[in-house]
């Protein structure tokens, strides 16, 4: 402690010698003459106040290093104990499943609206996660199977007369062959070739919804996209013909928010159904391969593994979950427009992946809700949004290179005494 | 050397723009048989084996194993064929585990079938038993069982190279290809791959192919050498016929 009291001392003497000759004095002109005019004392104070900071940063220098060191050699974040142990953690994720079931009866509609929107964001965080984070083809252009989805549902509604349930497979087995074909030109290209490809790719559907104004709309987009039915039950407040609404049927008062409830449980159901999917295919063969394949694409075909086909398996795979969330992005909105499909939707996307660790399921999830949360939170920073945006993932990329929760190993485990 | 061999080598060439690496090699390795090819460095082997193996599309001659030809299909499908070849630097998938690295590698044998895999039918979950088993022991036989869940990239590198080998023979090969199994290894680990190899040829009736330039470990091992100098075939012969070739001589230690 005592060797650390000179330097910072003299650290301190120096932010208040360079502080005061630039903040604290200033050279003003007043006619033919030029004054020192000293400022007062508010500035003075500011000025001691850092040079007290500066002291005592010197003095725990060494500590915050030390914390900033093991923030970056622990890379493998270890859960909580209790969450190690099996049959405590289905409990807990029982219980968190109980929880997030109920949320929607406590909060408030907006609140549950948004939780919809996170639980979208969640769904797509964990589609790319396949991609990227499993089997580490950098895709940029994700979004584009996004709009894939969302318009199939839209179009399928408004010339067919397709409701939800009957569009929703349809429009994942779409995004599938969207990513197939997609897939099969560009998938010998590697890393930044690959991302340039899938970045372009991303664009063309977004200009081609914008310009196709005819079977589209264009930028006018598509309007009044029906919210799915609850076994024939309309959530509207009167019915279409030949069907009855869930207010009647119940004999309860119409009220909107059951719509808003039912579509997040909805989104809800559809985010578990998809993390859970990918849970398998993370333990199954494939699973393992795409992440061999991100490993060692070479090694990988001395052993039998077709590169290509494991490749179009992980983008057809990651691209329907995409279709599935945006579809049911149109159903929650009711209207879409080419503007809801920019390449900012892919960055958002992608940072969720890289936030949360890639290849980890649990920190795709918290990404996922703290990027949708912090601009709702933030609502008054509104234009530095961005900007915050991009100091988040500085930060992060400074602090934890990894993600909040790295993928942890072993999945497959050799259980022997 | 019997009258069908396993692997048939004709006249093999490959030629990268003005380089000829390979000139019109051929060989022949019966079954259940050691053969090994050595050269002094940059006489071609490690491209004979990339060709053979289907890294390469040679630019010449043909490849045919179990009596069927190999040199136009891609390394992947040779591989499927039943010829799995490990690499001079190690290519193990590190990040993952000793026991991931040989689930990957049974991959054509596993269940691929989603639905299977997504509801945990009974056949999906015996199926990766029986790959987990064969795992648990291969990596027995090479004396790595204790580190099946570790990284693979942070075993020593003389256990990674078993690992290697253990992963070639989870797949069940016909045609084992070695390419400088024992470099970087000390005597010791040498001498435990020099028994491995037998065990693999006696025990499990494996044929092996391999480049190696630790002379004692060759001449030990080989039922057959085939020399190559500048890409062209020198001689080939026992070991005891290649050590006696005064043209094998001269390629090594130079002319007088």
């Amino acid at each position: 402690m005592k060797g650390k009291l000179l330097p910072a001392f003299f650290a301190a003497g120096l932010t208040l010698l360079l502080g005061a000759s630039v903040l604290g004095v200033q050279l003003q002109s007043q006619g033919i003459e030029t004054v020192v005019v000293v400022h007062g004392p508010l500035t003075w104070l500011g000025l001691f106040a850092a040079a007290a900071v500066v002291f005592a940063y010197q003095l725990v220098k060494d500590r915050v290093q030390r914390v900033r060191q093991n923030a970056r050699q622990g890379s493998r974040f270890r859960l909580p104990a209790f969450l190690e142990n099996h049959a405590q953690r289905r409990l807990m994720i029982a219980l968190a499943i109980g929880a997030l079931l109920m949320f929607p009866f406590m909060a408030e509609r907006s609140a549950v609206d948004i939780a919809t929107l996170t639980l979208i964001y969640v769904m797509l965080g964990l589609g790319l996660n396949v991609v990227v984070g499993l089997a580490g083809l950098l895709d940029l252009g994700y979004v584009g199977f996004y709009a894939v989805g969302a318009y199939t549902y839209a179009l399928l509604n408004s010339y067919f007369g397709f409701s939800f349930w009957e569009a929703l497979p349809i429009a994942g087995g779409m995004t599938a062959l969207f990513g197939y074909l997609l897939g099969f030109p560009v998938l010998r290209l590697r890393g930044d070739y690959l991302a340039i490809v899938t970045l372009g790719f991303g664009e063309i559907i977004r200009i081609l919804l914008n310009n196709l104004t005819e079977i589209t709309g264009g930028p006018n987009g598509i309007a009044r996209i029906p919210e799915p039915s609850l076994f024939n039950l309309q959530f509207a407040r009167r019915a279409d013909e030949g069907y009855t609404s869930f207010h009647e049927f119940f004999g309860i008062a119409y009220d909107p928010t059951h719509k808003v409830i039912y579509l997040y449980i909805l989104a809800l159901l559809f985010a578990l159904a998809v993390a859970y999917i990918i849970y398998r295919l993370m333990r199954m063969p494939i699973g393992r391969a795409w992440e061999a394949l991100r490993e060692d694409d070479i090694a990988c075909r001395s052993l039998g593994l077709n590169p290509t086909g494991v490749k179009l398996s992980a983008f057809t795979i990651g691209a329907s979950f995409a279709g599935i969330a945006g579809s049911i992005f149109a159903a929650r909105q009711g209207f879409i427009s080419p503007l809801s499909f920019t390449f900012i939707e892919s960055a958002i996307v992608l940072a969720i992946v890289v936030l949360g660790g890639m290849g980890s399921q649990l920190g795709v999830v918290l990404a996922a809700v703290a990027m949708t949360l912090l601009p709702e939170i933030a609502r008054e920073f509104n234009e530095y949004r961005m900007l915050l945006f991009g100091l988040i993932m500085v930060l992060m990329m400074v602090w934890r290179p990894q993600g909040l929760l790295p993928l942890k190993r072993p999945q497959m485990e050799l259980k022997r005494g | 050397m019997a009258d069908t061999p396993l692997l048939s080598v004709r006249e093999l060439s490959m030629r990268f723009g003005g380089l000829l690496a390979v000139d019109r090699v051929s060989m022949d390795v019966a079954p259940c048989e050691v053969v090994s090819i050595i050269g002094p460095n940059g006489a071609g082997k490690t491209t004979v084996f990339n060709c053979i193996s289907g890294f390469y599309r040679p630019t010449g001659g043909e490849v045919i194993f179990e009596g069927k030809p190999m040199h136009r299909l891609p390394g992947f499908k040779i591989a499927r064929a039943g010829m799995v070849r490990t690499f001079q630097n190690v290519r193990l998938f590190k990040e993952m585990t000793v026991i991931e690295n040989l689930l990957v590698a049974q991959h054509m044998q596993a269940e691929r079938n989603l639905l299977k895999g997504l509801f945990l039918t009974r056949g999906f979950r015996r199926r990766e038993a029986e790959l987990m088993d064969r795992a648990a022991h291969w990596l027995e036989r090479v004396g790595l069982i204790e580190f099946a869940n570790r990284e693979a990239g942070n075993l020593a590198y003389g256990q990674q190279r078993r690992l290697e080998i253990a992963r070639c023979m989870v797949t069940q090969p016909k045609l084992l290809m070695l390419d400088e199994p024992a470099a970087g290894l000390n005597p010791n680990e040498t001498r435990d791959l020099d028994r491995l190899i037998v065990q693999l040829k006696e025990e499990e009736g494996i044929t092996v192919l391999l480049i190696e330039h630790d002379m004692s470990l060759v001449m030990g091992i080989s039922d057959r050498i085939y020399v190559v100098n500048q890409g062209q075939p020198l001689a080939n012969g026992t070991p005891e016929q290649v050590r006696r070739n005064p043209e094998v001589i001269k390629a090594y230690l130079g002319e007088e």
